[in-house]
């Protein structure tokens, strides 16, 4: 027999999904950690973008809270080759956080509650490509995927969308993060499959 | 005068033969001195995170990291930044004579 019908069963829901080289789909959620997951009280939580020229702008939860929010649905593509197709978020745009920020940056380094740290370009941050979320599919997002809340840069690699965000520092020279330090590549980008130093 | 610098000292080649016979031995048996609080203890008491995307070895003491290892398909990076030193045991040549002094 040189035919094998799939009966009735339908396509697989994985068939058909185009995923950047290398990757694998998953349907769960799962946590990677690189040291104790912080935990930040909301009354004490504090978010800032530090430019240049030294001046920060802070916001405060409530502050946080009482901005527009946006809604977008997102494909996730962790370095560790796991995708997380569709994924639900709430949180406040980049765009509307850097609205009265003076600068003339081209590299941010996203910094969190824990030590953890992160670089981009600051253009990867706007025009609707980024996200400061606070909630994943509906509910409050938990400590275990960085809530309180969490940087969303899902165009890059996952390791780039920076748990517990505390901040982000703008700065004239590019200053790698955490991983981009020990190995991993410095921009991250899932469909040019840029894991490692070199890819 | 004295004589220029780069007459002290060695390029990188030289620690080839020194890390080899280091990276033979287990070295979670090697003694360390956390940089940021001074905690002294074996690389087996540290608090690792991981494996992936790289494994992290905290200090059991801060919590601030001491070690770093990413294994990538045909590299390994590792990150010692943390540590002040490792002792690492190992047997003989190199039983300190006794007399403080270098060799004659």
């Amino acid at each position: 027999m040189g035919f094998v019908s799939r009966g009735f069963r339908g396509r697989p829901r994985d068939e058909g999904v185009k995923l950047p080289p290398g990757q694998y789909l998953v349907h769960d959620f799962p946590v990677l950690s690189a040291g104790p997951t912080p935990r930040v009280p909301l009354d004490r939580w504090e978010f800032a973008i530090d430019t240049e020229d030294g001046q920060t702008h802070r916001w405060s939860w409530q502050e946080l809270m009482a901005l527009p929010a946006e809604t977008p649905t997102v494909d996730l593509h962790c370095v560790t080759k796991w995708s997380k197709l569709g994924t639900d978020w709430k949180g406040v745009s980049l765009d509307t956080l850097f609205a009265d920020v003076e600068s003339s940056a081209e590299y941010a380094l996203v910094y969190s509650y824990g030590g953890y740290t992160t670089n981009l370009p600051v253009e990867d941050l706007l025009d609707g490509k980024a996200w400061i979320a606070y909630q994943f599919d509906g509910e409050e997002l938990a400590a275990a995927h960085g809530g309180p809340a969490r940087l969303l840069v899902p165009h890059l690699y996952l390791w780039k969308s920076a748990k517990w965000v505390q901040g982000i520092r703008l700065m004239n020279e590019d200053w790698p993060g955490f991983w981009e330090t020990a190995g991993y590549h410095n921009y991250g980008d899932p469909w040019r499959e840029q894991r490692y130093q070199g890819d | 005068m004295t004589e220029p610098a780069q007459d002290s000292y060695q390029d990188g080649n030289a620690l080839a033969g020194p890390l080899r016979e280091i990276f033979a031995v287990d070295v979670t048996a090697a003694a360390g001195q956390c940089v940021h609080c001074g905690l002294a203890g074996p690389v087996a008491s540290l608090r690792v995170y991981g494996p992936a995307p790289g494994m992290v070895a905290r200090c059991p003491g801060c919590d601030e990291v001491v070690l770093r290892l990413v294994r990538g398909p045909d590299s390994a990076w590792l990150d010692l930044r943390g540590t002040v030193s490792l002792r690492i045991p190992l047997p003989g040549p190199g039983v300190p004579d006794g007399t403080g002094e270098g060799p004659a």
